[in-house]
Protein backbone atom coordinates (compact mmCIF):
# COMPACT_ATOMS: atom_id res chain seq x y z
CA UNK A 1 0.00 0.00 0.00
CA UNK A 2 2.89 2.25 0.75
CA UNK A 3 4.64 1.51 -2.56
CA UNK A 4 0.95 3.01 -4.25
CA UNK A 5 1.05 5.84 -2.61
CA UNK A 6 4.32 6.89 -3.25
CA UNK A 7 4.11 6.29 -6.92
CA UNK A 8 0.26 8.32 -6.39
CA UNK A 9 2.29 10.99 -5.39
CA UNK A 10 5.10 10.93 -7.93
CA UNK A 11 2.32 11.04 -11.11
CA UNK A 12 0.19 13.55 -9.30
CA UNK A 13 3.52 16.19 -9.09
CA UNK A 14 3.85 15.08 -12.84
CA UNK A 15 0.67 16.19 -13.99
CA UNK A 16 0.65 19.46 -11.80
CA UNK A 17 4.26 20.34 -13.39
CA UNK A 18 2.58 19.44 -16.95
CA UNK A 19 -0.04 21.67 -15.91
CA UNK A 20 2.32 24.80 -14.41
CA UNK A 21 4.04 24.25 -17.67
CA UNK A 22 0.75 24.95 -19.65
CA UNK A 23 0.14 27.81 -17.33
CA UNK A 24 3.29 29.50 -18.36
CA UNK A 25 2.97 28.96 -22.05
CA UNK A 26 6.15 27.61 -21.79
CA UNK A 27 4.41 23.90 -23.48
CA UNK A 28 1.52 23.76 -26.03
CA UNK A 29 -0.98 21.68 -25.97
CA UNK A 30 -0.28 19.63 -28.80
CA UNK A 31 3.10 18.45 -26.74
CA UNK A 32 1.02 18.48 -23.54
CA UNK A 33 -1.89 16.30 -24.29
CA UNK A 34 1.03 12.68 -24.36
CA UNK A 35 2.32 13.73 -20.99
CA UNK A 36 -1.12 14.11 -18.88
CA UNK A 37 -2.25 11.05 -20.68
CA UNK A 38 1.08 9.15 -19.46
CA UNK A 39 0.36 11.14 -16.10
CA UNK A 40 -2.79 9.76 -15.92
CA UNK A 41 -2.17 6.12 -16.97
CA UNK A 42 0.45 6.13 -14.04
CA UNK A 43 -1.93 7.07 -11.35
CA UNK A 44 -4.80 4.22 -12.64
CA UNK A 45 -1.66 2.26 -12.23
CA UNK A 46 -0.39 3.15 -8.84
CA UNK A 47 -4.33 3.43 -7.56
CA UNK A 48 -5.13 -0.44 -8.86
CA UNK A 49 -2.10 -2.04 -8.94
CA UNK A 50 -3.96 -5.82 -10.18
CA UNK A 51 -4.96 -3.90 -12.80
CA UNK A 52 -1.32 -4.31 -14.30
CA UNK A 53 -1.29 -8.01 -13.49
CA UNK A 54 -4.51 -8.28 -15.21
CA UNK A 55 -3.48 -6.76 -18.10
CA UNK A 56 0.00 -8.66 -18.48
CA UNK A 57 -1.97 -12.55 -18.21
CA UNK A 58 -4.00 -11.19 -20.81
CA UNK A 59 -1.35 -10.22 -23.48
CA UNK A 60 0.58 -13.26 -21.86
CA UNK A 61 3.97 -11.91 -19.92
CA UNK A 62 4.69 -13.55 -17.37
CA UNK A 63 6.01 -10.72 -15.36
CA UNK A 64 4.06 -7.63 -14.84
CA UNK A 65 6.50 -5.16 -14.29
CA UNK A 66 8.05 -6.15 -17.54
CA UNK A 67 5.18 -5.00 -19.55
CA UNK A 68 5.14 -1.50 -17.91
CA UNK A 69 8.61 -1.06 -18.80
CA UNK A 70 7.98 -2.51 -22.54
CA UNK A 71 5.20 0.35 -22.89
CA UNK A 72 7.29 2.51 -21.08
CA UNK A 73 10.17 1.83 -23.53
CA UNK A 74 7.49 2.30 -26.59
CA UNK A 75 6.08 5.44 -25.55
CA UNK A 76 9.52 6.95 -24.92
CA UNK A 77 10.77 5.80 -28.40
CA UNK A 78 7.45 7.75 -29.67
CA UNK A 79 8.11 11.04 -28.07
CA UNK A 80 11.57 10.45 -29.63
CA UNK A 81 10.49 10.25 -32.94
CA UNK A 82 7.65 12.55 -32.39
CA UNK A 83 10.26 15.56 -31.35
CA UNK A 84 12.79 14.48 -34.49
CA UNK A 85 9.92 15.10 -36.63
CA UNK A 86 9.33 18.46 -35.32
CA UNK A 87 13.17 19.58 -35.46
CA UNK A 88 12.96 18.55 -39.44
CA UNK A 89 10.32 20.53 -39.15
CA UNK A 90 11.55 23.33 -38.05
CA UNK A 91 14.48 23.03 -39.96
CA UNK A 92 12.54 22.89 -43.05
CA UNK A 93 10.34 26.44 -41.83
CA UNK A 94 13.76 28.18 -40.64
CA UNK A 95 15.83 27.12 -43.65
CA UNK A 96 12.30 28.89 -45.78
CA UNK A 97 12.75 32.00 -43.20
CA UNK A 98 16.36 32.17 -44.11
CA UNK A 99 15.52 32.13 -48.00
CA UNK A 100 13.33 34.86 -47.31
CA UNK A 101 15.34 36.97 -45.41
CA UNK A 102 18.10 36.82 -47.71
CA UNK A 103 16.27 37.56 -51.05
CA UNK A 104 14.00 40.14 -49.32
CA UNK A 105 17.41 42.13 -47.76
CA UNK A 106 18.78 41.93 -51.20
CA UNK A 107 15.88 44.46 -52.22
CA UNK A 108 16.50 46.31 -49.51
CA UNK A 109 19.35 47.17 -50.13
CA UNK A 110 18.78 47.51 -54.24
CA UNK A 111 16.58 49.89 -53.07
CA UNK A 112 18.69 51.96 -50.79
CA UNK A 113 20.97 52.14 -53.74
CA UNK A 114 18.76 52.91 -56.38
CA UNK A 115 17.23 56.18 -54.10
CA UNK A 116 20.79 57.16 -53.44
CA UNK B 1 16.19 35.21 -72.90
CA UNK B 2 16.47 36.51 -69.14
CA UNK B 3 19.80 34.25 -67.64
CA UNK B 4 20.91 33.94 -64.17
CA UNK B 5 24.05 32.50 -63.11
CA UNK B 6 23.74 31.05 -59.61
CA UNK B 7 26.74 30.70 -57.47
CA UNK B 8 26.66 29.54 -53.85
CA UNK B 9 29.75 30.52 -52.32
CA UNK B 10 30.99 29.66 -48.58
CA UNK B 11 34.21 31.45 -47.43
CA UNK B 12 35.51 31.60 -50.61
CA UNK B 13 36.62 35.52 -50.25
CA UNK B 14 39.90 34.07 -52.13
CA UNK B 15 38.90 32.63 -55.70
CA UNK B 16 35.54 34.69 -55.87
CA UNK B 17 36.22 37.80 -57.60
CA UNK B 18 38.84 36.30 -60.09
CA UNK B 19 35.60 33.38 -60.67
CA UNK B 20 33.38 36.35 -61.05
CA UNK B 21 35.41 38.05 -63.10
CA UNK B 22 35.33 35.16 -65.75
CA UNK B 23 31.97 34.36 -65.56
CA UNK B 24 30.53 38.29 -66.08
CA UNK B 25 33.58 39.14 -68.88
CA UNK B 26 32.48 35.62 -70.42
CA UNK B 27 28.83 36.16 -70.64
CA UNK B 28 27.90 39.38 -70.62
CA UNK B 29 24.27 40.63 -70.28
CA UNK B 30 23.60 37.77 -67.88
CA UNK B 31 22.84 38.48 -64.15
CA UNK B 32 25.37 36.62 -61.73
CA UNK B 33 23.80 36.04 -58.02
CA UNK B 34 26.02 34.51 -55.38
CA UNK B 35 24.37 32.69 -52.44
CA UNK B 36 26.41 33.79 -49.39
CA UNK B 37 25.87 31.00 -47.21
CA UNK B 38 26.69 32.42 -44.07
CA UNK B 39 30.48 33.36 -44.97
CA UNK B 40 32.62 34.89 -42.26
CA UNK B 41 34.88 36.10 -44.35
CA UNK B 42 34.30 39.26 -47.27
CA UNK B 43 33.01 36.67 -49.90
CA UNK B 44 29.89 38.26 -49.94
CA UNK B 45 31.80 42.33 -50.06
CA UNK B 46 33.66 41.09 -52.95
CA UNK B 47 31.11 39.36 -54.73
CA UNK B 48 29.30 42.64 -54.68
CA UNK B 49 32.15 44.45 -55.25
CA UNK B 50 33.06 42.28 -58.47
CA UNK B 51 29.24 43.11 -59.84
CA UNK B 52 27.03 40.31 -59.02
CA UNK B 53 23.80 40.36 -56.96
CA UNK B 54 24.75 39.05 -53.71
CA UNK B 55 22.21 37.11 -51.39
CA UNK B 56 23.42 36.67 -47.93
CA UNK B 57 21.81 33.84 -46.04
CA UNK B 58 21.97 34.90 -42.07
CA UNK B 59 23.54 31.66 -41.24
CA UNK B 60 24.90 28.69 -42.91
CA UNK B 61 22.59 26.55 -45.16
CA UNK B 62 25.05 23.68 -46.58
CA UNK B 63 25.02 24.04 -50.26
CA UNK B 64 21.08 22.11 -51.27
CA UNK B 65 20.50 25.41 -49.31
CA UNK B 66 22.49 27.75 -51.00
CA UNK B 67 21.08 26.52 -54.21
CA UNK B 68 17.37 26.34 -53.44
CA UNK B 69 17.31 29.77 -52.10
CA UNK B 70 18.89 30.60 -55.63
CA UNK B 71 16.28 28.80 -57.31
CA UNK B 72 13.59 30.97 -55.17
CA UNK B 73 15.50 34.03 -56.52
CA UNK B 74 14.95 33.28 -60.16
CA UNK B 75 11.67 32.06 -60.18
CA UNK B 76 10.55 35.08 -58.27
CA UNK B 77 12.40 37.70 -60.59
CA UNK B 78 11.09 35.36 -63.61
CA UNK B 79 14.34 33.95 -64.85
CA UNK B 80 13.92 32.25 -67.90
CA UNK B 81 17.08 29.80 -67.39
CA UNK B 82 19.64 29.65 -64.79
CA UNK B 83 23.24 27.71 -64.58
CA UNK B 84 24.75 26.56 -61.35
CA UNK B 85 28.35 27.45 -61.32
CA UNK B 86 31.36 26.56 -58.51
CA UNK B 87 32.74 29.28 -56.74
CA UNK B 88 35.87 27.93 -56.72
CA UNK B 89 36.56 28.07 -60.34
CA UNK B 90 36.33 24.62 -61.06
CA UNK B 91 33.78 24.97 -63.82
CA UNK B 92 35.37 27.09 -67.05
CA UNK B 93 33.28 30.57 -67.48
CA UNK B 94 33.46 29.92 -71.49
CA UNK B 95 31.77 26.21 -71.15
CA UNK B 96 28.83 28.49 -69.44
CA UNK B 97 26.93 28.76 -72.90
CA UNK B 98 27.89 25.46 -74.00
CA UNK B 99 26.01 23.91 -70.93
CA UNK B 100 22.96 26.69 -71.61
CA UNK B 101 22.59 25.40 -75.28
CA UNK B 102 21.67 22.11 -73.54
CA UNK B 103 18.13 23.38 -72.98
CA UNK B 104 17.12 23.65 -76.18
CA UNK B 105 16.00 19.84 -76.20
CA UNK B 106 15.98 19.11 -72.01
CA UNK B 107 14.43 20.57 -68.62
CA UNK B 108 17.83 20.44 -67.32
CA UNK B 109 21.51 20.06 -68.75
CA UNK B 110 24.29 18.65 -67.20
CA UNK B 111 27.98 19.98 -67.10
CA UNK B 112 29.73 16.31 -67.58
CA UNK B 113 33.20 15.86 -66.12
CA UNK B 114 33.93 12.50 -67.53
CA UNK B 115 32.63 12.94 -71.14
CA UNK B 116 35.72 12.89 -73.07
CA UNK B 117 36.62 16.66 -72.73
CA UNK B 118 39.51 17.54 -69.93
CA UNK B 119 41.22 15.45 -67.58
CA UNK B 120 39.49 15.28 -64.52
CA UNK B 121 39.13 11.99 -63.52
CA UNK B 122 38.82 9.39 -60.42
CA UNK B 123 39.90 5.83 -59.79
CA UNK B 124 38.87 2.76 -58.02
CA UNK B 125 35.81 2.38 -55.83
CA UNK B 126 34.67 5.75 -55.97
CA UNK B 127 34.75 5.39 -59.86
CA UNK B 128 32.91 1.97 -59.77
CA UNK B 129 30.29 3.91 -57.12
CA UNK B 130 30.07 6.65 -59.38
CA UNK B 131 29.11 4.74 -62.62
CA UNK B 132 26.60 2.80 -60.77
CA UNK B 133 24.90 5.69 -59.99
CA UNK B 134 25.27 7.39 -63.53
CA UNK B 135 23.71 4.22 -64.86
CA UNK B 136 20.64 3.95 -62.49
CA UNK B 137 20.23 7.63 -63.68
CA UNK B 138 20.51 7.15 -66.52
CA UNK B 139 17.65 4.48 -66.85
CA UNK B 140 15.47 6.29 -64.97
CA UNK B 141 15.66 9.43 -67.47
CA UNK B 142 16.02 7.22 -70.47
CA UNK B 143 19.31 9.12 -71.46
CA UNK B 144 22.91 8.40 -71.20
CA UNK B 145 24.55 10.37 -68.23
CA UNK B 146 27.93 10.14 -67.43
CA UNK B 147 27.82 12.62 -64.35
CA UNK B 148 24.91 12.94 -62.36
CA UNK B 149 26.84 14.58 -59.09
CA UNK B 150 27.97 17.50 -61.17
CA UNK B 151 27.10 20.73 -59.56
CA UNK B 152 27.46 22.73 -63.44
CA UNK B 153 24.16 22.61 -64.46
CA UNK B 154 21.46 24.58 -66.13
CA UNK B 155 17.62 24.18 -65.73
CA UNK B 156 14.53 25.96 -68.06
CA UNK B 157 11.36 27.98 -66.21
CA UNK B 158 10.07 24.13 -66.13
CA UNK B 159 13.38 22.67 -64.07
CA UNK B 160 13.41 25.54 -61.99
CA UNK B 161 9.92 25.78 -60.50
CA UNK B 162 10.63 21.90 -60.14
CA UNK B 163 13.54 22.48 -57.57
CA UNK B 164 12.04 24.90 -55.68
CA UNK B 165 9.52 22.71 -54.59
CA UNK B 166 12.04 19.71 -53.86
CA UNK B 167 15.28 20.76 -53.66
CA UNK B 168 17.42 18.88 -50.60
CA UNK B 169 18.99 20.96 -47.92
CA UNK B 170 21.51 18.12 -47.35
CA UNK B 171 24.91 18.18 -48.57
CA UNK B 172 25.18 15.91 -51.97
CA UNK B 173 21.89 14.55 -51.62
CA UNK B 174 21.31 17.68 -53.20
CA UNK B 175 22.93 16.65 -56.51
CA UNK B 176 21.78 13.25 -56.87
CA UNK B 177 18.36 13.55 -55.17
CA UNK B 178 17.23 16.66 -56.95
CA UNK B 179 18.20 15.25 -60.09
CA UNK B 180 16.21 12.01 -59.76
CA UNK B 181 13.50 14.26 -57.96
CA UNK B 182 12.94 16.44 -61.24
CA UNK B 183 13.19 13.37 -63.65
CA UNK B 184 10.31 11.55 -61.46
CA UNK B 185 8.46 14.84 -61.98
CA UNK B 186 8.15 14.80 -65.50
CA UNK B 187 11.37 16.89 -66.65
CA UNK B 188 13.81 16.07 -69.31
CA UNK B 189 17.53 15.64 -68.73
CA UNK B 190 20.60 15.87 -70.91
CA UNK B 191 24.26 16.69 -70.97
CA UNK B 192 27.33 18.14 -72.45
CA UNK B 193 30.83 17.44 -72.03
CA UNK B 194 32.82 20.23 -69.72
CA UNK B 195 36.58 20.61 -68.71
CA UNK B 196 36.82 20.49 -64.94
CA UNK B 197 40.24 22.99 -63.78
CA UNK B 198 41.98 22.74 -60.73
CA UNK B 199 40.54 24.83 -57.81
CA UNK B 200 41.46 27.98 -57.56
CA UNK B 201 41.37 28.08 -53.48
CA UNK B 202 41.10 25.95 -50.75
CA UNK B 203 41.37 21.41 -50.70
CA UNK B 204 39.01 19.39 -53.06
CA UNK B 205 38.11 16.20 -50.86
CA UNK B 206 41.19 13.64 -51.89
CA UNK B 207 40.34 12.25 -48.28
CA UNK B 208 39.24 8.68 -49.29
CA UNK B 209 37.37 7.77 -45.91
CA UNK B 210 35.15 11.30 -46.24
CA UNK B 211 34.72 10.49 -49.92
CA UNK B 212 33.63 7.16 -49.03
CA UNK B 213 31.13 8.16 -46.62
CA UNK B 214 30.12 11.06 -49.01
CA UNK B 215 29.45 8.09 -51.90
CA UNK B 216 27.47 6.15 -48.89
CA UNK B 217 25.33 8.72 -48.25
CA UNK B 218 24.79 9.41 -51.98
CA UNK B 219 23.82 6.03 -52.13
CA UNK B 220 21.90 6.47 -49.61
CA UNK B 221 20.35 9.21 -50.64
CA UNK B 222 18.90 7.83 -54.23
CA UNK B 223 17.56 5.00 -52.23
CA UNK B 224 15.59 7.11 -50.68
CA UNK B 225 14.36 9.57 -53.90
CA UNK B 226 13.54 6.41 -55.72
CA UNK B 227 11.04 5.23 -53.04
CA UNK B 228 9.57 8.60 -52.32
CA UNK B 229 6.63 9.44 -53.96
CA UNK B 230 6.32 11.80 -57.35
CA UNK B 231 6.16 15.21 -56.78
CA UNK B 232 2.99 16.67 -59.07
CA UNK B 233 2.68 20.58 -60.31
CA UNK B 234 -0.35 21.03 -57.43
CA UNK B 235 1.87 20.02 -54.37
CA UNK B 236 3.31 23.53 -52.59
CA UNK B 237 6.64 23.79 -51.57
Amino acid sequence: MRGSIFFIVIAVCIILGILLLLRSRRLKEKYAALWVIVGVISIVLAAWPGLLNWAARLVGVQVASNLLFTLAILLLLGVCLHLSLEVSSQEDKIRRLAEEAAIARQKLEQLDDERG
Amino acid sequence: MKTLVITPAWNEAEAIAATLGEIISANPGVDVLVVDDGSTDATADIAEAAGAIVLRLPFNLGVGGAMRAGYEFARRYDYDQAIQVDADGQHAASDIPLVLSGLADADICLGARFAGKGEYSVHGPRRWAMSLLAAIVSRMAGTKLTDITSGFRAANRKAIAQYCRHYPAEYLGDTVDSLVMAIRSGCSVTQVPVEMLARRAGQASHNPFKSTILLGRTMFALLVALTRRRVSEKDGA
